[in-house]
């Protein structure tokens, strides 16, 4: 909280540009609003005080033993964010929309990979092979979408690809009762040698066969993609960010809603409890485990299919921790794993958006900006979390 | 429903919990199992449960042979049990708890969270409960999540209940209410199965009593029969459950604590500005429900957690000085769970009897050990306090829980002490040690050394103590006489004060009591 003094000095230092501009729509909009351009200085210092403000509600909250609102949280951190931008593109312009939704794009592979780690959390298993199943997800959508000459048959594959490294970490996990956090790492370094070595001995020498798959068309949603500003950002995205909208509340509605749900939640707060009441501890963790991996394989076809194509070595670069970072960020909640992964996903296409616009930021700490955003949320935001009990103890019985 | 057991046998390698145990239980009544702790009760009722598998020998319900596969096979046939440990999970509420495993749904999967609410409010009115569906079950006192166990049990329509050692956490008002929601139950046509090693409540609650001793059904009797001729059963020979010990001869109070504060992690104080003072050959128990500060208290004089206030010693302040420098001070302490705290399980019983001794003579010379010295130190214990192990190499982890108590008592007595705490110095030890240990005891009180004794089961409180102190919340409510009666202390434990309690103990209570007590004579004479 105490940040914020930072950041009074954003909008209080000179900037660049007396005017920033903010493209608020694409020019094939049905509804046409024009860029919106304010005094950058003059905002800047606004959005800075009006940050101060809601910073000096909580820490009176905080005098007065009340508990600070989420919402002041939220209203200041994107108070801060406006004010930085403001700062930012003193000068220049930029569009909001392409940035929102460019953050969603980008979130979309950390949001799949959050739920399918909090799939596996909520039954007690430990899922830190996310980047595996990622990584697996992306080389099965891409060599099969290649092959069958089909995008969308590449999302088919990609779940596929990741149950395989899920099989496998149930089997260690769940039936032999391996330490969960180990398996995780080596099925990770396990999935990059596997894709590695078939990338460099098969794909490579059959890329046009083997690795040049069509990509996800966009698919823009009728009338509801025509709602200014909203509708660019949620409405015209491929089909995989479809259907994470639809993974999300169909996740939050069945883990939290349904008898599976609280089945799932009671084997992984206290596994006995569950056994004692005649649900099979050990084959709900199974059938978790397999269904999180398919669910983050899915979410690896977003790096080839989804967005550049090609599969190449390594291509998810610790998004699966990441990812991972953004479940315990969300507190297990399919919602609130979407809500972090946002978050990430706006702090990678920002560094993108300002190296582009080429601010008097060094890019190096630009290239940082997610990483830091990471940490800064998993140490500082979180505070004190609390996960499924029986997270990543194995049930043994007699 | 009739409950049958045919010949359980239960082997876990070469151990025999249970061996041939035959075991009638009729409709409508309640059927008390008694036995030690590690006589194989529980491993008993496991199998009979579905959690775990007999290697020999059947289950028959209504004369008809039944297998279990898991616990759900058990429910099914109206088999519930109440578990030591209680099975719920902490951060469900009550409803959530109560539908786990046969959940009400409304089409979809979707849960009927209003249904289970209506059930739980149904049971609980019935029984008279008092249960609210919405309670968090991690915030409700043990004893109104027994209930929630109980209710869970009764939503599967269990015409057996099986409750494993249920008043082992509750306070002695919990505990009667237990026993009226017990025989409640009864009348209402539900079987009980009651494992238990009190035998106060058995005789209070029960129909049929059954005593198993290592493993095996040592035979049966009736309510009416004596504690002691219960003990003897339970034991294999004759106990004195009291302890004989002539009146205490205090000293010169060489023992004060004055205003001492513990605070836990987020602040609480959890022991409150507690002050007392022990006398020379004096034993003062400090009674309460598990919970209430009695632990932090004993582990705040060995310096083991941070404490603010005085404790003198002699004259000499104990506040600031480390663990070791306690020790040396002449602390005797034996700590509440011995296998956390108390002994190193995989170091050998020798080892274990110089844990707080092996840095100075006989058994240091210079940096090494003297291994001889050492083992001799166990033999001689070894034999002092009877404790049955194969030898002094032996890992204290595989003695039985009353051979590893007599390890840790052995090894504090063993040593010249100018005050003596010891906190649970029972807790899960056969009746047999308990009263050797016992004597051990009064033993060290009548050399002159001041004891505290820590405990949460009034019966070693009423044995041992000179004077009683019971804590509530991290205060001590009142220092009473050791022939305070038992409602009154029951009143303390839940936070009334001395005299207070006193009078709400009211007439009837106390003629009830007598009545009970002369009752009890009658029937041992």
């Amino acid at each position: 909280m105490l940040g914020l003094l930072a950041l009074v000095l954003f909008g209080l230092l000179p900037a660049g540009g007396r005017e920033t501009t903010f493209g608020l729509s694409t020019s094939s909009d049905f509804v046409h609003l024009g860029p919106v351009t304010v005094p950058s200085k003059a905002s800047a210092v606004v959005l800075s005080v009006l940050a101060l403000l809601a910073a000096a509600y909580a820490g009176w909250c905080v005098s007065r033993a009340r508990r600070v609102g989420r919402w002041v949280t939220i209203v200041f951190a994107v108070l801060w964010v406006l004010a930085f931008l403001t700062w930012a593109v003193a000068g220049k312009s930029t569009s909001l929309v392409s940035l929102l939704a460019g953050s969603l794009f980008l979130a979309v592979p950390l949001a799949f990979g959050a739920l399918g780690g909090l799939i596996g959390e909520r039954a007690g298993v430990v899922n830190i092979a996310i980047e595996g199943q990622l990584l697996t997800g992306a080389f099965g959508a891409a060599v099969f979408a290649s092959i069958v000459s089909n995008a969308y048959l590449g999302l088919v594959a990609a779940p596929v690809a990741g149950l395989v490294i899920g099989a496998l970490l149930a089997l260690f996990t769940v039936k032999y009762h391996v330490n969960q956090i180990i398996v995780g790492v080596v099925l990770n370094v396990f999935a990059v040698g596997l894709t590695s070595f078939l990338y460099s001995s098969v794909l490579k020498e059959n890329a046009a066969t083997l690795n040049s798959p069509p990509r996800l068309p966009t698919l823009p949603i009728p009338v509801l993609g025509d709602i200014p500003v909203i509708g660019p950002v949620l409405f015209r995205q491929t089909l995989l960010v479809y259907l994470l909208y639809v993974a999300i509340v169909v996740g939050a509605i069945a883990l939290f809603r349904t008898r599976w749900g609280l089945r799932v939640r009671a084997v992984g707060e206290y596994p006995a409890a569950a056994d004692t009441v005649g649900i099979d501890v050990n084959r709900t963790r199974w059938g978790n485990v397999l269904l999180g991996s398919m669910v983050a394989g899915l979410g690896g076809a977003f790096f080839t299919v989804g967005s550049v194509g090609a599969f190449s070595q390594e291509m998810t670069a610790g998004k699966g921790y990441i990812a991972l970072a953004a479940m315990i960020l969300g507190r297990w909640s399919p919602w609130g794993a979407l809500g972090a992964a946002l978050l990430f996903g706006f702090s990678d296409k920002l560094q993108q958006v300002l190296g582009v616009l080429g601010t008097a930021i060094p890019n190096q700490f630009m290239l940082m900006l997610p990483y830091v955003v990471t940490i800064f949320a998993v140490a500082g935001l979180v505070g004190r979390v609390r996960g499924p009990a029986a997270d990543g103890v194995p049930y043994v019985k007699e | 429903m009739k409950l049958e057991l045919r010949g359980i046998t239960k082997r876990f390698g070469p151990l025999v919990a249970n061996d041939h145990i035959d075991l009638v239980v009729e409709p409508g009544e309640v059927h008390a199992l008694l036995g030690e702790n590690g006589a194989g009760k529980s491993t008993l009722m496991n199998v009979l449960f579905g959690l775990y598998k007999a290697d020999e020998g059947e289950i028959v319900v209504d004369d008809e042979p039944v297998a279990f596969k898991g616990p759900g096979d058990a429910l099914a046939a109206g088999i519930g049990m109440v578990h030591q440990h209680f099975m719920l999970v902490p951060v469900f509420t009550v409803a959530e708890n109560v539908m786990l495993g046969h959940e009400p749904t409304r089409g979809g999967g979707l849960l009927d969270l209003d249904a289970a609410r209506r059930t739980v409010r149904e049971l609980s009115d019935r029984f008279g409960f008092g249960l609210d569906p919405d309670a968090v079950v991690e915030d409700l006192p043990v004893g109104v999540q027994q209930r929630v166990e109980i209710v869970k049990a009764l939503v599967r329509d269990a015409r057996v209940l099986i409750l494993d050692e249920p008043t082992a956490v509750l306070t002695p008002q919990e505990t009667d209410e237990l026993i009226a929601i017990m025989r409640e139950l009864k009348a209402q046509g539900t079987s009980i199965v009651f494992i238990t090693h009190k035998l106060r409540e058995v005789k209070a609650v029960a129909d049929v009593i059954t005593v198993i001793r290592r493993g095996a059904v040592v035979g049966s009797a009736s309510p009416d029969a004596a504690e002691t001729e219960l003990a003897a059963m339970m034991v294999g020979r004759a106990v004195s459950l009291g302890v004989d010990k002539a009146p205490a001869e205090p000293g010169e109070e060489t023992f004060q604590v004055e205003h001492l504060t513990v605070r836990d992690a987020n602040g609480i104080a959890v022991v409150d500005d507690v002050s007392f003072s022990v006398a020379r050959g004096e034993i003062l128990a400090v009674a309460g429900v598990q919970g209430n500060g009695q632990t932090e208290l004993s582990e705040a004089v060995v310096g083991l957690v941070p404490a603010t206030g005085s404790i003198r010693l002699e004259g000499r302040e104990l506040v600031g000085l480390s663990p070791h420098e306690i020790l040396d001070a002449g602390v005797g302490f034996v700590p509440e769970d011995r296998t956390v705290d108390g002994l190193v399980l995989d170091f050998t019983v020798a080892e274990n009897l110089v844990l707080d001794l092996h840095d100075r003579k006989p058994f240091a010379r210079g940096v090494a050990l003297d291994l001889g010295a050492i083992r001799k130190n166990a033999r001689e214990r070894i034999e002092e306090y009877d404790i049955r192990t194969q030898g002094p190499a032996q890992e204290v982890g595989r003695l039985s829980g009353g051979n590893q108590q007599k390890v840790v008592v052995a090894r504090e007595l063993s040593r010249p002490l100018k005050v003596f705490v010891a906190s649970q110095p029972t807790r899960g030890v056969d009746v047999g040690s308990i009263e050797f240990l016992h004597k051990r005891i009064v033993a060290e009180r009548d050399n002159g050394t001041p004891v505290v004794i820590v405990s949460t089961e009034l019966d070693e409180v009423a044995a041992l103590a000179d004077r009683i102190a019971v804590m509530y919340r991290g205060k001590i409510v009142g220092i009473v006489p050791a022939d305070t009666p038992r409602a009154v202390l029951g009143l303390m434990m839940a936070g009334a004060g001395a005299e207070e309690a006193r009078e709400q103990a009211t007439e009837t209570e106390l003629d009830q009591l007598a009545d009970e007590h002369t009752h009890e004579t009658g029937a041992q004479q």
